[in-house]
């Protein structure tokens, strides 16, 4: 069932499936929508391909706006596993807590998690941009290509293992750098990259001096018998 | 006076287990401190299809006219939840192989040979190219743990998608391509710096074990509007369990892919030592199907060491829908060919064991991405001898497909088989022949 007002329409888990609702979502261009009793289901509001916006009023589970592109999809709630796996474009806004592989390898767009973030935030990322209001996973950032992982909280074991030319700022505290990832100095540009996305993903008043710059010390990037013990 | 006559020495004599190889790579190793990488597949002796035989008709089979009684070749792939299946005119597909293993050149003239005959290609860890897309008819659009240049638009235009978990040459491992090969092109479409070396991940990066991928599958279909065939591509390692787990996530498609499969780049110590080879995994893969009630239904392609349509044969005898080529394809655009035997002589080989595909210096421009030798392929010269090897495996599989009697390749079976060492027996699951013994079967 779904519901149309003059500007909105809302549809229910309750009685659409998960075929239904996103058959609906992918053939719009324009418009908002927003999805009633997601109860965790699976799949919802992924491959969106247009420039609508997306409310999900409750918690979903798996690869919640995957590949998105375009769209603005925003989670009333938490999400489950892949948050936004593979996003090209768009936003994509989760109010709660996030499971494991948030953003993973998203190739643009912005993803914003309030809450924490599990293991693997951001990993295999390629050229999206995360910001999380708590804390991240172990792991996270792992083998990240570029873009940028913003943390205001603290991050987990092994932070941006295998890094390449991704930046990862965080607020609080890291619990260990994984490998050939190093501490990098702040310099005025990336306190004016990281004013700019935290502007975007809804933070005005966090001071970005107050994080700290992590990146790739890139000695991994060519085979080397004496880093041996890194790989 | 004479010299006493000298005692007769004996010959020299090399060890079997300290062979020539051997030692050459223990003073390699010494010398740089890096395990030895190369491209292609097993090179070791293995059981292979060679080691079995077709019976053929005779009294008590009847055998169809050559030439003249139908024989079909054709199969449908991905029926089971797709709403657009795909539909292959021969029972023989090409194998992923990415753009930066391959040169543009050779993957377009893949697409062409594959598309003449009306069968697949398929893409690679590396995203899909216009060459590729624009040439093959039929595109299978590879999923990979990397995710280099994977994108919803191009999931849309891929005709299936294959999940690939794994593949014969390293099952476990991740994708491998060394910076000789990461060029301008390469490097953008993988996201990547210039000219490093690619370390690519063996696990995908948002789900693991059967229960994930099951949602993972969802989501594939929900985004391209459960239109496409998935494909789960797995290395042959335990093929009965992985198959069986493969079909409970929902693949409409199982690819098995044998040790012999070739990689563009790997070490080989895992090449040589890592999976089984595909004679030993067809029928436990095979056994899966029919136990969960859906062999046939699913369909089951094979991979790994095909060469010939005998070889295409006896997949389809052991319970294969279809098989798939990667190596033999590349030979049959240009690889190794001993027109290039000089260069292959200053690359310090010689055509037939060239190998170094990791290095990007193919003097056949396949598997470079130097432009001066990548422009040495025509791809429509090579596309068209594509074309023709898989129009000589059609024939020669049916060929061997009416001698047993059979109007369809795929009616043939394990009982049209007889394996020639007890090894092939017991891994084919054949009877030795001109025996009933089948080796493990029925407690003998």
């Amino acid at each position: 069932m779904s519901v149309e007002t003059l500007s909105n329409t809302a549809l229910d888990l309750s009685t659409l499936s998960v075929r239904e609702i996103n058959r609906t979502l992918h053939a719009a261009e324009t418009g908002a929508f927003t999805l009633l009793h997601p109860n965790g289901a699976h799949a919802l509001a992924c491959g969106l391909n247009a420039p609508i916006d997306v409310s999900i009023q409750g918690h979903a589970g798996y690869y919640c706006a995957g590949m998105n592109k375009a769209a603005t999809v925003t989670i009333d709630g938490t999400a489950g596993t892949g948050l936004a796996e593979n996003i090209m474009s768009g936003t994509v806004r989760v109010t709660g807590d996030a499971s494991q592989s948030a953003g993973a390898s998203g190739h643009g767009g912005l993803v914003v998690i309030e809450g924490d973030a599990s293991a693997r935030c951001g990993i295999s990322m390629k050229g999206v941009d995360i910001v999380v209001g708590g804390s991240v996973g172990h792991m996270s950032a792992f083998m990240a290509q570029s873009g940028i992982l913003a943390v205001l909280g603290d991050a987990g074991e092994a932070l941006g293992d295998s890094i390449y030319e991704a930046h990862i700022y965080v607020r609080g505290t890291v619990a260990g750098l994984g490998a050939d990832c190093i501490e990098k100095e702040m310099r005025a540009e990336h306190v004016a990259e990281l004013r700019a996305l935290l502007d975007r993903a809804g933070y005005p008043d966090i001071e970005p001096a107050s994080f700290r710059r992590y990146g790739s010390a890139r000695s991994l990037y060519h085979f080397n018998v004496d880093n041996v013990g890194t790989y | 006076m004479t010299a006493a006559p000298k005692n007769p020495r004996t010959a020299p004599r090399k060890s079997a287990t300290f062979d020539e190889h051997t030692l050459s790579e223990i003073r390699r190793a010494a010398a740089t401190g890096i395990y030895d990488i190369r491209g292609a597949g097993a090179k070791r002796a293995l059981p292979h299809f060679d080691d079995l035989l077709f019976l053929g008709a005779s009294i008590s089979r009847y055998p169809l006219e050559g030439y003249r009684e139908t024989c079909r070749t054709d199969v449908v792939l991905g029926d089971r939840f797709a709403s657009k299946p795909i539909h292959l005119k021969i029972p023989i597909t090409i194998a992923g192989m990415s753009f930066g293993s391959l040169s543009a050149q050779a993957k377009e003239a893949l697409g062409r040979g594959a598309s003449a005959m009306g069968t697949s290609t398929t893409t690679g860890d590396g995203g899909m190219t216009e060459e590729e897309r624009g040439h093959s008819s039929q595109l299978v659009y590879q999923y990979l743990p990397s995710r280099y240049g994977m994108n919803p638009d191009d999931l849309r235009r891929a005709d299936a998608i294959e999940v690939v978990i794994g593949q014969g040459a390293k099952p476990g491992g991740g994708g491998m391509l060394l910076g000789q090969k990461i060029g301008a092109r390469v490097a953008e479409m993988r996201n990547l710096p210039e000219g490093i070396d690619q370390r690519s991940a063996c696990r995908h990066p948002d789900w693991t074990g059967p229960d994930d991928l099951e949602i993972k599958i969802q989501e594939l279909r929900e985004i391209t509007n459960w239109e496409k065939p998935i494909y789960v591509k797995v290395g042959a390692s335990r093929p009965y369990y992985d198959i069986a787990l493969a079909v409970k996530s929902g693949a409409d498609v199982v690819v098995l892919d044998g040790m012999q499969g070739g990689t563009a780049a790997t070490q080989d110590v895992f090449i040589e030592h890592v999976g089984i080879p595909i004679l030993g995994a067809i029928r436990p893969a095979v056994a899966a199907l029919q136990e969960l009630g859906m062999h046939r239904k699913v369909q089951l392609v094979v991979s790994g060491g095909v060469r010939n349509g005998a070889d295409v044969a006896k997949c389809l005898a052991l319970g294969a829908d279809a098989v798939s080529i990667g190596t033999a394809a590349l030979v049959a655009i240009g690889d190794n060919d001993p027109r290039w035997e000089a260069e292959y002589n200053a690359l310090g080989t010689t055509a037939g064991a060239y190998d170094d595909w990791h290095e990007g210096n193919d003097p056949a421009g396949i598997t470079t991405q130097n432009p001066e030798l990548a422009s040495r392929l025509d791809p429509i010269e090579a596309g068209r001898r594509l074309a023709n090897y898989l129009a000589v495996l059609t024939l020669e599989c049916q060929t061997i497909a009416r001698a047993n009697g059979k109007s369809d390749v795929r009616n043939l079976e394990p009982e049209d088989l007889v394996a020639l060492t007890v090894e092939a027996a017991a891994m084919a699951r054949v009877p030795l022949a001109g025996t009933d013994w089948i080796p493990g079967h029925n407690g003998r």
